[in-house]
C-alpha cells in the first residue's frame, strides 16, 4: 500500500537523511520525503501499514527532531 | 507567515536585542570586575547564544550521536565554539545569530515559493455532491465518489472527477489546467475534466473515473514528483556538496594545527580555521539550484505546461532540433473540402453526392469532410442509406455499388487500376506551381481558397485556381460507371499560430525544425514552406518516424558528451514510441488523455503551439539563474576561503559568504516563481 502524507521537514539534507533511514526499516518497500513539496510518501506492507507508519515517524524524529507527519 | 516561522523570528530578534545590549555593556567596560573579565563575558554571551542557537546545538549533538556529523549545524557549532575558545565571544554570538537569520530567511522564501506554486495548482476539489437514487444530494469527499455516480456541480464549484455531462449547460473555466483563460462551453453529452471550475450553470455529471485516476490527481502527482527527477546541474551540486564540506573541514583542521605548531600562535590560526568552518556549508547551492528548477517547473505549470522533471527543463534550454508531427500538431487535423472540380457536364452537387455515397458512413476524416461539404453547400441533399456494398481497396480508395451504379472514390492509383481516363489535376497543379509559385512567396491560402470554391464550375478560370490552390491538398478522384466525374481537393488547415511559434523557436536558438508526416510529399512540402519548417520527411509509416528521430539524434551525437538535444512534438495519440525515443517528448492538446501524459516528458494541456517557445524561454531562464547562483556562490566562497586563510577576512565576512550568499541566491531563484502568465 502506498500513501501520501503532509509532513514538516526543515532542509533538503535532513529530508534525505530521514528518507534513507525510513527506507531501511523492515516492511518498507519505498519511502520518499519530498522537501520541496513537504510530502511524505510511504509504500509499505498492507497488513502492518499503520505500525510501520508509526515506526517511520519515530525513526524520522530521532534523526531530525523537526520531522513531523500529519496523519 | 506560518506561526512556527513567526515564533522563530521573534526568538531571533529577541536574542539579537539581548546580544546588542550585552555588547554595549561589555565594550563600555561596565561588567563587574569580580571574576576574571574574560570568563564573565563568556558566560554573559552564552545567554543570547543559546537563545538563538539552541536548536543548532541540539542538532549538532544529535548528528554526532547518529554518526552523521558533517551537517551545517555541526559545522556552525564547532565554529562558534572555536570562536569562544579564542576569546572572540561577541563574534561567536554574532555568527550564530546571522546564521539563524539566514536560515530563517531561507525557510521563509521556500515557504513562499511553495505556497505560490500550490495556489496556482489549486485545482483540487474539496468536496463532491453525489445525487443518490432517491434524489437526495449528499456531500462526500472526492475520494469516495464511485464510477457511475451522478454528481451535482453547482456554479463556482470545481468538477471533482472526470465525467460526462448528463444535463445542464454551462461555461467551464479550465485556466488552472490549461492556462487558457477563455471558458469552454459544455452541454449534455460532453466530456468534462476534473479541476475545471463550473461557471453559471448547474451541471449533472456522471462520474467516469475515480478521483485518484482523474486528471486532477494525475497532474498533481506529476508536478509533485517533478522535483524528484533531478537535473544534471542538481546532481552536480549534490556530488559537489558531498566532497566540498569534508575537504573544507579537513583544510580547517590542517589550518588549525600545522601553522599553530610552526608559529606558536594557536589563537590566530584556530580563529582562521573557524572562519573556514563557517564557509564550509554549501547551502547556498544546495537550496537555490533546486529552487530555481522548482520555480521553473511552477512557472511552466502556471501556463498550462506540465514538465515532468527538472532534467527536461534543462534539456529544453539547449535544444537544437525540434521534430514535429504534422496532422493535429502543425495543422488543425480538421479536413475541409477546399475545391470541388467536376468535369464538363457534371455539376458540383452531382460530384459531391457521388463522393458522399461512396464514402458512406466512414468516420475517416476525408469522408467526414466530404459529407460536411455537401451538407453546407447543398443543405437539401439527402444521402440516405443508398450505399449498399462498399469495397475498401487498401492504399487506393473505395469501390461502392449503389442503385445499380458503381462509384469509385480514391487516388490516382485507383483510377489507373480501374482503367479510368482521368484528369491528373494533381500533376498539373504541381508542375504549374513549381513554375509560378516557386519564385514568389506562397499564395495567401485563405483568400485563394474562397475564390477557388466560387469559380470551380467555370472552366475558364480553372487554370487559375489550379495555380493558386497550393499543393497541400489531398485529392479524391471520383468516377461513376466508368466515367470520370472530377476531383475533390481536401486540405487540412495549418494552425494559426504555427508559423509564429516556429519563428519564436528559432529566435530561442533552435537550429532546425523538422516535420514528419505520413502524407504525400507535395502536401508535406507545401505545409513546411508555408510555416517556415526547415526539413520535411513525408510518406512515412509510423515506425519510420521512430527511425527518423533516431537518425536525427545520432547526428547530434558528436563525441560521447552531448550538448545539443532533440525534442519531438506530437499530439500524443499514436506517437508514444517517438515521444519516448526523443530526448524530450512533448505532447500537445493532451488534457484528459492519459496515454499522452504517460508517454510524454512535457505535456502541453491545450493545443497552443506558442507554448513551446515559452517553455524554452522558461527553461533558459531557469538554467541561467542556476548557473549565476553556482558561479556567484563558488566565487564568493573561494574568495573568502583565501582571504580567511591569510587573515584578511574575519568571521563576519565568512557569515556573509555563507548565509548572505545563500539568501541572495534564493532571491535570484525566486525571480522564476514571479513569472506570471507569459501568454
Amino acid at each position: 500500500m502506498k500513501k501520501k502524507f503532509k509532513c514538516d521537514i526543515d532542509c533538503a539534507a535532513c529530508a534525505a537523511k530521514v528518507e534513507d533511514a525510513i527506507k531501511k526499516l523492515d516492511g518498507v518497500n519505498d519511502a520518499k520525503v519530498n522537501f520541496m513539496m513537504q510530502k511524505f510518501t510511504l509504500d509499505a506492507a498492507d497488513d502492518r501499514f499503520d505500525a510501520i507508519l508509526k515506526e517511520s515517524i519515530e525513526t524520522g524524529k530521532k534523526i531530525e527532531p523537526d520531522f513531523s507527519v500529519e496523519v | 507567515m506560518e506561526p512556527k516561522l513567526r515564533k522563530e523570528l521573534n526568538r531571533i530578534i529577541a536574542s539579537i536585542i539581548v546580544f546588542f545590549a550585552m555588547m554595549i555593556i561589555d565594550k563600555t567596560g561596565m561588567l563587574p570586575v569580580v571574576f576574571e573579565n574574560r570568563l564573565v563575558s563568556f558566560i554573559v554571551y552564552l545567554v543570547p547564544y543559546f537563545m538563538c542557537g539552541y536548536d543548532v546545538v541540539r542538532k549538532a549533538l544529535l548528528g554526532i550521536k547518529n554518526r552523521q556529523p558533517f551537517d551545517e549545524s555541526f559545522l556552525m557549532f564547532v565554529a562558534t565554539i572555536g570562536a569562544f575558545v579564542t576569546g572572540e565571544n561577541s563574534e561567536a554570538v554574532a555568527v550564530m545569530a546571522f546564521y539563524q537569520v539566514g536560515e530563517w530567511f531561507q525557510k521563509y522564501a521556500l515557504g513562499k515559493s511553495r505556497k505560490s506554486i500550490k495556489d496556482l495548482m489549486d485545482i483540487v476539489p474539496e468536496t463532491a455532491n453525489v445525487e443518490r437514487e432517491d434524489g437526495t444530494v449528499e456531500e462526500v469527499d472526492p475520494d469516495d465518489v464511485e464510477v457511475g455516480d451522478t454528481l451535482i456541480v453547482k456554479p463556482g464549484e470545481k468538477v471533482p472527477v472526470d465525467g460526462v455531462v448528463l444535463s445542464g449547460d454551462s461555461m467551464v473555466n479550465t485556466a488552472a489546467l490549461t492556462g487558457e483563460s477563455v471558458p469552454r462551453s459544455v452541454h449534455a453529452g460532453d466530456q468534462i475534466i476534473s479541476g475545471c471550475i463550473n461557471g453559471e450553470g448547474l451541471l449533472r455529471v456522471r462520474a467516469e473515473k475515480a478521483f485518484e485516476d482523474s486528471t486532477v490527481s494525475k497532474i498533481l502527482e506529476l508536478v509533485e514528483n517533478a522535483s524528484e527527477v533531478k537535473s544534471k546541474t542538481e546532481n552536480f551540486i549534490t556530488r559537489f556538496a558531498r566532497y566540498y564540506t569534508p575537504i573544507v573541514v579537513y583544510a580547517a583542521l590542517a589550518l588549525a594545527i600545522i601553522p599553530s605548531i610552526i608559529t606558536r600562535d594557536p589563537q590566530t590560526w584556530v580563529y582562521r580555521a573557524c572562519t573556514f568552518l563557517v564557509i564550509s556549508c554549501p547551502c547556498a547551492l544546495v537550496i537555490s539550484v533546486p529552487l530555481a528548477f522548482f520555480g521553473g517547473i511552477g512557472a511552466a505549470s502556471r501556463n498550462g505546461v506540465l514538465v515532468k522533471g527538472s532534467n527536461y527543463l534543462e534539456l529544453m534550454a539547449s535544444l537544437d532540433t525540434v521534430v514535429s508531427d504534422k496532422t493535429g500538431t502543425m495543422t488543425e487535423g480538421n479536413f475541409v473540402v477546399s475545391a470541388v472540380n467536376p468535369v464538363d457536364g457534371v455539376s458540383s452537387q452531382e460530384l459531391l453526392h457521388a463522393a458522399a455515397i461512396a464514402e458512406g458512413m466512414s468516420t475517416h476524416p476525408i469522408a467526414v469532410s466530404i459529407r460536411n461539404e455537401l451538407k453546407i453547400e447543398f443543405p437539401d441533399e439527402k444521402i440516405g442509406e443508398t450505399a449498399v456494398d462498399t469495397d475498401n481497396v487498401s492504399g487506393q480508395g473505395i469501390i461502392a455499388r449503389a442503385d445499380g451504379h458503381t462509384i469509385l472514390a480514391g487516388n490516382s492509383k485507383l483510377m489507373e487500376a480501374q482503367g479510368i481516363t482521368y484528369q491528373d489535376s494533381l500533376k498539373q497543379t504541381a508542375d504549374e506551381a513549381s513554375m509560378g509559385v516557386a519564385e514568389n512567396e506562397m499564395p495567401d491560402t485563405d483568400t485563394h481558397q474562397i475564390s477557388a470554391r466560387t469559380v470551380a464550375d467555370d472552366g475558364l478560370v480553372q487554370r487559375e485556381w489550379m495555380q493558386s490552390e497550393n499543393q497541400a491538398a489531398t485529392v479524391v478522384y471520383i468516377a461513376v460507371d466508368g466515367h470520370f466525374y472530377g476531383s475533390i481537393f481536401i486540405r487540412d488547415m495549418v494552425k494559426k499560430d504555427a508559423a509564429q511559434a516556429i519563428r519564436e523557436m528559432k529566435q530561442e536558438g533552435v537550429r532546425e525544425i523538422v516535420m514528419l508526416t505520413g502524407d504525400r510529399k507535395q502536401v508535406g512540402e507545401a505545409v513546411a514552406k508555408e510555416l517556415g519548417i526547415d526539413t520535411v520527411y513525408s510518406e512515412l509509416l509510423p515506425q519510420d518516424k521512430v527511425s527518423k528521430v533516431d537518425g536525427l539524434i545520432k547526428q547530434l551525437e558528436t563525441g560521447g558528451n552531448r550538448k545539443k538535444f532533440l525534442a519531438f512534438v506530437g499530439d500524443g495519440i499514436n506517437d508514444a514510441p517517438v515521444l519516448r525515443r526523443a530526448d524530450v517528448g512533448i505532447a500537445m492538446g493532451s488534457m484528459g488523455s492519459d496515454a499522452a501524459i504517460e508517454a510524454a516528458d512535457i505535456v502541453i494541456m491545450d493545443d497552443d503551439l506558442l507554448r513551446i517557445p515559452m517553455v524554452i524561454r522558461i527553461a533558459r531562464k531557469t538554467v541561467g539563474i542556476s548557473t549565476q547562483n553556482i558561479v556567484f556562490a563558488l566565487f564568493v566562497k573561494a574568495l573568502i576561503l583565501i582571504l580567511g586563510a591569510i587573515g584578511l577576512a574575519n568571521m563576519w565576512a565568512a557569515v556573509f559568504a555563507d548565509v548572505g550568499v545563500a539568501v541572495l541566491c534564493i532571491l535570484n531563484s525566486m525571480r522564476l516563481i514571479a513569472i506570471k502568465r507569459t501568454i
